[in-house]
Order: structure tokens, then sequence, then C-alpha cells
């Protein structure tokens, strides 16, 4: 099967022919499988942003393509909307959308601009909710009464009730109590795994994007940097602190151990530390 | 797209009109406009314009900037100008057709109208150009003071001038961000009937006012945290000051004043 997403020598530029002019997306090409968790990271300003709003239809790129399913979304205006409703784009805090009287009509705002008719509408909206953990009664009091996270939530299940093949999140964590982050990256995965959905997550956790996704894009100064596992990705570890980049913390641990002459190797994940605590100590660990 | 609004921007920069204090601008604006519209004729709007040539070169501002400006003016500029092509009585008839006649006088009309439309914008463009909010309104405050007497809130007005203008690029950025946020969930702002567009805005309005209300909000606790308790005692840290390059520009001032009305005197 073709990838769900193709990105091809993208190139964006704001401000263009002004004294303001700079650079957002440099040559950017990379490919995106169906299923995969996918996470992206980069330091404020490398382009991350502006590369999720190319894949949806939100920014038109200056030159490039975006092959979704095989089909350029630039190609007609039914393409372009149509990546909007297949591609669902989660904005960075998320709940200063909300509008509506009742979360429940919040949530209905994408499947109704999608012309699904009424009973869909309500399954989706239903299911959405479900998903992210609002209950019926939270359903009709309005999304302005909620709480941060629950605001947050009702804002991520808005764009999820449209159903899309690839979900993108900008930083969805960002602003939010230990608890509240739990909570939203389990309803993300809740969401990957009821839909067998393709997700794209915005970071700045370098913890949580080694824990829960399978690849890596590293955005630096309008280019992608590196594309890779995560293990790959944080086995360079010095080059993703010359970016400014983080690394996780339990990463940064062992490296000190191996700078220190003890036989580990690199880790990313609690499991893999467990497993190297074993093999150092020979056995016997109460992790 | 939004962002390319130009409105009040601010250009820094050290040229001597940046220099100039913003009360000599402020009074140097109304003498240009009463200047302007005391002007009748070629040689008296030649020196008006004269003036705001050599300001404008002076400053420094990119003529691109200032033209950029005038593209929302066009349409009344147009209006403007064929309205007193065709609405001017006069001898020196054109041509004339179904009734209506252009006349020579018309269209000497029709250019000094658009002239002094445009030159009126430019010269106020420029103001806004060279000076920063925060001095601009420092400036009106200062020459509004003798109102204070009439117990007006001169310093409340002011600040309240100052914030609404340092609040236009932040609501700009927000509404873009607001409406790229409701495209992603599908929100269609470009097709439909009239009320279609209009209903399709209620998505944007109310969480930009919900925004707006919520900046205010933390606006005003970070001003009562800091003691922000109106104009009542204040002191500034840049006291405003004239110095030789303003008295300068006040004698530039009398001058074209003068010019204009000796030369109105003669009837040029």
């Amino acid at each position: 099967m073709a990838p769900i997403l193709q990105v091809e020598n993208l190139n964006h530029i704001y401000s263009a022919g002004t004294p303001f002019e700079h650079a957002a997306l440099t040559d950017v090409s990379f490919q995106v499988e169906r299923g995969e968790f996918i996470g992206v990271i980069g330091h404020t300003g490398s382009g991350k942003s502006t590369l999720m709003q190319h894949l949806n239809g939100l920014l038109k790129p200056i030159s490039g393509k975006i092959l979704l399913d095989g089909q350029d979304i630039w190609e007609n205006k039914t393409a372009t909307r149509q990546s909007r409703f297949r591609v669902g784009l989660v904005f960075q805090y998320p709940e200063y959308q909300l509008f509506e009287e009742t979360v429940y009509k919040d949530i209905a705002f994408g499947p109704k601009n999608m012309k699904l008719d009424a009973q869909e509408i309500d399954r989706r909206v239903r299911e959405a909710a479900e998903l992210v953990g609002i209950t019926a009664q939270q359903l009709e009091v309005s999304p302005f009464d909620l709480s941060g996270g629950q605001k947050r939530r009702v804002a991520i299940a808005g764009v999820i009730a449209m159903e899309p093949e690839v979900l993108i999140l900008d930083e969805p964590t960002a602003g939010l109590d230990p608890e509240g982050r739990e909570e939203i990256l389990a309803n993300i995965n809740a969401y990957r795994q009821a839909k067998k959905a393709t997700v794209m997550m915005v970071s700045h956790s370098m913890t949580d994007v080694a824990r829960l996704t399978d690849r890596l894009l590293v955005m630096n100064g309008s280019r992608l940097v590196m594309d890779g596992t995560p293990a790959q990705v944080f086995a360079r570890a010095e080059e993703l602190l010359e970016m400014g980049l983080d690394i996780p913390q339990i990463t940064q641990v062992f490296l000190r151990l191996q700078q220190m002459g003890l036989p580990v190797e690199q880790v990313y994940t609690v499991e893999q530390v467990v497993a190297q605590i074993k093999k150092l100590t020979g056995g016997s660990c109460y992790a | 797209m939004l962002k390319d609004i130009t409105l009040g921007q601010y250009f820094p920069g050290n040229s001597p009109v940046h220099r100039l204090d913003p009360r000599t601008k402020l009074i140097l604006l109304v003498v240009y406009i009463v200047a302007l519209f005391s002007a009748g004729n070629w040689v008296s709007y030649g020196v008006v314009f004269a003036f705001l040539a050599i300001s404008i070169a002076v400053s420094q501002i990119p003529l691109k900037s200032i033209l950029h400006g005038m593209k929302p003016l066009v349409f009344i500029l147009i209006f403007t100008g064929i309205l007193n092509i065709f609405f001017t009585a006069g001898e020196t008839v054109l041509v004339s057709f179904w009734g209506i006649s252009i006349t020579l006088e018309g269209i000497i009309r029709a250019f000094f109208m658009v002239l002094r439309i445009l030159m009126l914008i430019t010269g106020t463009f420029l103001l806004t150009y060279t000076t920063s909010p925060i001095s601009l309104t420092d400036g009106l405050e200062s020459l509004l003071g003798p109102l204070k007497k009439l117990h007006l809130p001169v310093h409340e007005l002011a600040m309240m001038m100052c914030i609404a203008m340092r609040f236009i690029p932040t609501l700009i950025e927000e509404t873009d961000k607001i409406m790229s946020a409701q495209k992603a969930r599908g929100a269609d702002f470009e097709s439909g009937s009239l009320l279609d567009r209009v209903k399709a805005l209620v998505p944007i309005l109310v969480p930009l006012f919900i925004s707006a209300f919520r900046r205010a909000d933390e606006l005003a606790t970070a001003m009562e945290c800091r003691c922000y308790q109106g104009g009542d005692g204040r002191t500034k840290m840049k006291l405003l000051r004239y110095k030789l390059l303003d008295f300068k520009g006040f004698g530039v001032g009398v001058v074209l004043l003068a010019a204009v009305f000796v030369l109105g005197s003669f009837g040029l």
C-alpha cells in the first residue's frame, strides 16, 4: 500500500517580497506510512508548526508537493477540502477555539461541516467524547464551565469526531499538569488504536516522544535534519544538544554512566533502563 | 493576508523626523492640514507638496511603504475623482453625452480633490510611521494637558489609546490563528450565501472576544500589581522636552503657513 502522506521538496517563505521575509521550510521531504506514530521535535521557530499546517492544506507551499494517499492535495478544491477532514490538525492551546453553547455542539462542529447526517454526527460526537473521557452529562454543559484540561480534551474531541485518518497534534500537552498530560496522551493512544489512525505529534517533551512514538522527525532552522527511530535519533545526542534540543533524562544519566566507564548501552525508555540495570547487577533488581 | 495590514505601523529609525518631539509633530501635522485646506491654487499646492516631499525625504521612510498603505484607499480616491469630474459645473465643456458634460473645471477640481486626500493621508501616515505609539500618546497627553482643568480624564484617555494601539497586532495574530484552527475543522469562510458567511464568523468572533476579555483582565491585574492608579501623581521616565530641532521644525511650520496665506492673498 502507498504511504498515507508523501511530502516532496516542500518550501515555504513567510512575508515573501517584503523586508520581513524569512524561510520557514527549506526542501523538506519525507513519507508517512499508515498507522505510524511520529514525533516531531525541534527548537521554537524551526518550522514544525508551519510544516504541520501544510499537511492539511491550511498553508500553500511556495514549491513542492504534498500527496495524501497518492493524490496532490492542491490538485483541485475538492482535494484540498477533503484533506482538511482526512488530516485532522489540533493546534496549540486548542481550548481557545471553543465557541459553542454546549460541549456537544462544539464537538459536532467538524462533523457538521462534513455534511454528515444527524445520526452519524450524533454517533461520532458520543464516540469522540468517550475516547477523551467526557461524560454524557458534560456534553450538555457550556464548554466555558469546564476546567483547563477538560476544555482541551473537548477541543481534541472536536477534531477526532471528524475521524481523520491522520491526526496531527501541535504540542497537545503544553501548559498542563502531569496528570492532565498523561490523560491527553492516553486519549491520543486510545484514538490511534480505535481507528487504526496515523498520528503525528509535535512535542518538547523528549521523554514523551521517546516513550510513545515509533519514529522521530527533527527540524532545525527550517530544514528536516533527522528522520529515524527514537533509538537512531537519540544516538546522536550531541548533535541534538547542539541544536538546543534536549534528550530524555534517562538517556542523559546513561550517557554520563558511559562516560564514567560503566559498560552500559544507550537507552531512552524505562524498560531499557530496567534491562540494563539487571544486566549490570546480574539479575537482582527491584524496579 | 491579515498580517499585511500596516495600519498605524511604526518604522523605527533615527532621522530628524523621528527625533522630533511628538508634540512638535502633532502640531506640525495640524499646521500642515490647515495649510493644505487653505491652499487653493497650483502655486500654494506646490508649496505644501514641497513641504510634504521634503519631510518624507528627510524621514527616510521608503516611498514604497507609504504607497502600500494607500492601497485600501484606492476606491475612495477613484470615487471622489469621478464624482468631481462629472458633477462640477463649468464653462469650458470638453465632452458632452447623455446630458452629462465633462468640463475642464471639473477635471481640475477632481485632480485637486484627489491630491488633497492623498496628501492628507500621506501626512498622517508619516506621523504614525515615524512616531512610536507610546511617544505619540505621551505627546497627545501633554498637548491635551490643559483640559485636565476641565476635569477631563486626559491621562486615562491617552492610556486607553496606547493600549488599543498596542493590541492591534496581537489581535490580528490571534484572529489569524483562530481562523486557521476553525478551517482545520472544516469551517468555510469563502463560499455560500451572505447569511452563510455572516454565520461563519461566529466561530471566529466568540473565541476572539473571549480571549480579548481574558487579555484585558490579565493586563488589568498586571497593572494593578505594579500599583497603577491612574494619572494622579504619576511621573514619567522620559520627560518630553523641546530641543533646538523642534524650534527649527516650528520655524518651518510658520514659514509654510505664512507662505500659503501670503500666496492666497495674491490670489495664487
